[in-house]
């Protein structure tokens, strides 16, 4: 069970005065001490957080009026420090702030604490934070995934009702899974990315963990829609997505015939088959779906990825902000120093990576192949999502790993990946639920739906969700 | 070609502004070299004449009008994170020599 009520009801009840921002916030901070241990948390917001508990006490309005919320350590919070768990942002206070911060505040919502990731949100482990690796929740010898993985572990310790991500290739959703959580990964552009550090700019998306499908719905529908200052977001669904609708009976269902073969370890293939048999007892139609190029995505993700890290993380000189190497004699030796001393391994490893795909004589062999094989992928998805509703596999071929397991093997780290990443490359939402366990760790289901259909995937899962408890 | 010798890693290390250990030259020589040959699986992928994609939701030409907008940001805010600056300007070290 959890600390917290559900979101709309936690509103609810500031609203009409019966609980207190003040007393959540409390309540917040105190788990976030109770439980530090765990190393989600990487600064807590104590005084702003009670400040803004404060006044909304005084005037209790919003439809997330009161509730405490962790962001990801890459969203920038006005006036607050934001790291992306990396050195080289260490001691940067935002200037301004990201604008799902903005909406999410602009209802009365409060953030609390920024939580631990992968540096830059590279990685799948947390264990490339460049602060401290967190740890999973159900066994803290586990990794919590990543590389939102201090968000996803913060709400399960219930250190807040709902927690922010990014998912460029399966970090909301990896997470989500490997902690029992329910991760929400949109439709590309639905939530715009202005004020949060960018990863790889085509595939990036913001999208809240929760431990409830309704808790994430409602998050979502604050923070989703055009925004000036993200040319790439798109308009949100006129109905919203905080009232769902039920859609399960009579819905069709392809299961991903790449998603269920051999890779995936036989516990997490049995959860996920017990759990398609539940869907199919409840009324939905399944059928077997096959995506020929899947086994290809991550291979086109990890050119593109690195490509598009590579040319942000450029940004990074030392110049105008963040880690500056003070005894450079030039302004080149500044460039360099200031991004090599201040750079973690994975980071480099991608520029590196990145810059290799995209130098000359190398960029149609790679880059363009990886963005013609991504259309075909994007084909594949779009016929495949004409003669189904949803398409539904396991959000990872296995449990959480150990801490230390996949570190010095950077390939390895990299296939955790392998089932979340397509869903990025071709922009279609994807939601991670919690479903069942193997060897006592939580399984996640996964299941997408084509792009703008956010609502859809949302009502479906909750049905689904109602259905696996 | 996906064998990495650690002259294709000190100019890519160039090229990326970045200056490297030998250690790190090493390592990444090897990692770097299995990274790319996993990738190399996408050379073998029949595509015919289908065209690179650019962007996944059929944007295009998202424009606004050229006026200043005041965002309500104070400009010491915007400067308080320069490593260096002079009479509020960016200050950095000496181009030329």
């Amino acid at each position: 069970m959890s600390a917290w009520l559900p979101i709309s009801e936690i509103a609810r009840l500031v609203q009409t005065g019966e609980l207190k921002a003040v007393d959540l916030v409390e309540q917040a901070l105190a788990t976030i001490s109770e439980k530090q241990d765990y190393n989600a948390i990487i600064v807590t917001l104590e005084a702003r957080a009670r400040e803004r508990a404060m006044a909304i006490d005084a005037q209790p309005t919003g439809r997330l009026a009161g509730v405490p919320f962790i962001a990801k350590d890459n969203f920038l919070v006005f006036g607050a420090d934001t790291t992306a768990a990396s050195n080289i942002l260490r001691g940067f206070e935002a200037p301004y702030q990201a604008t799902a911060i903005e909406r999410l505040e602009a209802e009365g919502a409060i953030c609390v604490a920024k939580a631990n990731l992968d540096a830059f949100a590279h990685g799948s482990s947390t264990e490339n934070s460049d602060f401290m690796t967190t740890k999973n929740p159900y066994d803290t010898s586990r990794v919590p995934g990543g590389s939102s993985g201090g968000s996803a572990a913060a709400v399960m310790l219930d250190m807040a009702p709902f927690a922010l991500g990014t998912d460029t290739g399966g970090s909301i959703r990896l997470p989500a899974s490997y902690c029992g959580a329910v991760g929400y990964k949109p439709t590309y552009g639905l939530v715009s990315r202005s004020g949060v550090v960018a990863m790889a700019s085509s595939t990036d998306v913001i999208g809240p963990i929760t431990k409830t499908v309704a808790d994430a719905a409602l998050v979502l529908d604050v923070m989703s829609g055009r925004d000036d200052l993200d040319g790439t977001t798109i308009d949100a669904d006129p109905a919203g997505y905080a009232e769902l609708e039920k859609s399960l009976a009579g819905k069709k269902v392809g299961v991903i015939k790449e998603y269920m073969a051999e890779g995936v370890a036989p516990e997490v293939k049995a959860q996920i088959e017990a759990a398609i048999a539940t869907i199919k007892a409840a009324g939905a139609a399944v059928v077997e779906v096959s995506l020929p190029s899947l086994p290809s995505a991550l291979a086109v993700y990890y050119i593109i990825c690195p490509a598009e890290v590579s040319s942000n993380l450029s940004r990074y000189d030392g110049q105008r902000f963040g880690h500056s190497y003070a005894d450079a004699t030039s302004l080149e030796e500044s460039y360099k120093k200031s991004r090599s001393t201040g750079f973690g391994k994975e980071a480099k490893r991608r520029i590196m990576i990145g810059t290799y795909v995209l130098s000359s004589g190398y960029y149609d062999a790679y880059y363009k192949k990886a963005q013609t094989v991504r259309t075909k992928l994007i084909n594949e998805f779009n016929e495949a999502l004409q003669s189904v509703d949803f398409l539904l596999g396991p959000t990872a071929p296995d449990i959480a790993f150990k801490i230390g397991e996949n570190i010095d093997d950077p390939l390895k780290m990299y296939l955790t990946d392998i089932l979340t990443v397509a869903a990025n490359l071709v922009g279609v939402p994807s939601i991670s639920i919690p479903a069942g366990t193997a060897h006592d760790m939580p399984v996640g289901l996964q299941i997408m739906a084509a792009q703008r259909h956010d609502r859809q995937l949302l009502g479906f899962a909750k049905e689904v969700e109602g259905l696996l408890v | 070609m996906s064998n990495l010798t650690r002259e294709d890693i000190l100019k890519l290390a160039q090229l990326a502004r970045l200056e490297l250990t030998e250690d790190e030259i090493a390592e990444y020589s090897s990692e770097l070299s299995e990274i790319l040959q996993y990738v190399e699986m996408l050379q073998a992928v029949d595509v015919g004449d289908l065209k690179p994609t650019n962007q996944v939701t059929g944007l295009t030409n998202i424009t606004r009008d050229d006026v200043i907008k005041d965002y309500g940001y104070a400009i010491d805010d915007l400067r308080k994170n320069l490593p260096d600056q002079y009479e509020g300007q960016i200050k950095v070290k000496r181009m030329i020599g």
